[in-house]
């Protein structure tokens, strides 16, 4: 599919409307993390596969490359193939999948 | 500026929110069946949440000068029990008839379990037999990539079913793109936390265009918003796209999909 390069906005304009947004979610997510530390059995949440999850993530966020919110959510899906029968009652998704090597 | 929002499901949601849309600009609605966050014990409760989409809510909304419509279908968070489902999809073609009813929707994975593709296709072959629209519900967070893909393969194996009829919902950034290469309409949902935000949702659509896709805010009985696409054609407004390109997104490529049904009768304004 052809990418389209249509944005009316400057980069500046970008900046300026959106930096304090996504500073502050940031901030937040550095926040969860010591919230994380502080927890009595944090060496247990440190392995939760969500959290191991999120830090793959992170990652994204650094390596130059673009399509970054595609890549995360990809990081975050179900890779496994096979499909269960039923689903047993269960009804909700918790956000992330695990992986081989997840411990939790 | 008027607006539809094409995705909503108003049995979960006050008469104000209903006064709130049309003083937003909303014009016109449809809603698909879907759960409503128990498991119905009967078909008997499916029948009257089939009647209650059909003929009680077109009236509510029609009070506040909204046009309402509604899709009919056993949702995939119930269609885990294939023989009760299949009970709930017997009485589907008696609703069909309906001035108000589009289609059939919303349909599609929630686990992505084997029994949930099953009656999937039972009603995937019940849209080619009744020559319907649908409306395609994807799954959850991480379940979403691979049931979309399921869902698309699905459709696929129904030479009868021609993917211009059919819109494929809640896509985001990494299903986007393969539900329009495959030909289908996408849809964004603007909904806290587990959709797209309305920045996101406009960043999809100046990525990949204008054309086959729709906006909605799937609001219901959980946290949501009903007035979720006022907020993104804000969004749109703000980085400065045109009117024109506004009243597209929200307006006219909903109008373009619902068409294909001889139900749909909204006209332009």
């Amino acid at each position: 599919m052809k990418v389209l390069t249509h944005n009316t906005l400057k980069s500046q304009d970008v900046i300026d409307r959106y930096f304090l947004e996504h500073r502050a979610k940031l901030i937040d997510l550095a926040a969860f993390l010591d919230r994380l530390d502080r927890t009595c059995d944090h060496d247990i949440a440190a392995s939760d596969y969500r959290i191991a999850a999120l830090f793959r993530a992170l990652n994204v966020l650094s390596d130059g490359r673009t399509n970054r919110a595609g890549r995360v959510l990809e990081i975050f899906s179900d890779k496994m193939t096979e499909l269960p029968q039923s689903a047993n009652g269960a009804k909700s998704a918790t956000g992330a999948a695990r992986e081989e090597g997840d411990s939790r | 500026m008027n607006y539809i929002d094409p995705h909503i499901h108003m049995v979960s949601r006050t008469t104000d929110d209903y006064m709130r849309m049309a003083h937003a600009g909303c014009v016109c609605i449809t809603e698909p069946a879907f759960w409503n966050g128990f498991d119905r014990g009967s078909v008997e409760g499916f029948h009257d949440y089939f009647l209650q989409l059909t003929e009680y809510e077109p009236r509510r909304a029609g009070r506040y000068h909204i046009d309402y419509y509604s899709w009919i279908c056993i949702n995939p968070k119930e269609a885990d029990d294939p023989v009760f489902a299949r009970e709930v999809i017997a009485i589907i073609p008696e609703f069909l008839d309906s001035p108000r009813v589009v289609g059939i929707g919303e349909i599609g994975l929630n686990k992505n379990t084997k029994n949930e593709l099953m009656i999937l296709e039972e009603q995937i072959a019940l849209a080619e037999k009744y020559d319907q629209l649908i409306l395609v519900h994807t799954p959850h967070l991480e379940d979403k990539l691979k049931g979309t893909r399921l869902i698309m393969d699905a459709i696929r194996s129904f030479s009868g079913i021609n993917p211009d009829k059919i819109l494929i919902d809640h896509a985001e950034e990494h299903t986007v793109v393969e539900i329009l290469d495959r030909g289908y309409w996408a849809g964004l949902t603007i909904y806290p936390n587990t959709k797209c935000t309305p920045q996101r949702a406009v960043d999809i659509i100046e990525i990949y265009g204008p054309d086959r896709i729709w906006v909605n805010s799937a609001s219901d009985w959980g946290h949501s918003d009903p007035l979720s696409v006022p907020k993104m054609r804000f969004e749109m407004k703000q980085r400065g796209h045109s009117q024109e390109m506004i009243e597209k997104i929200t307006y006219r490529n909903p109008i373009e999909f619902l068409s294909q049904s001889e139900k749909f009768r909204y006209v332009y304004e």
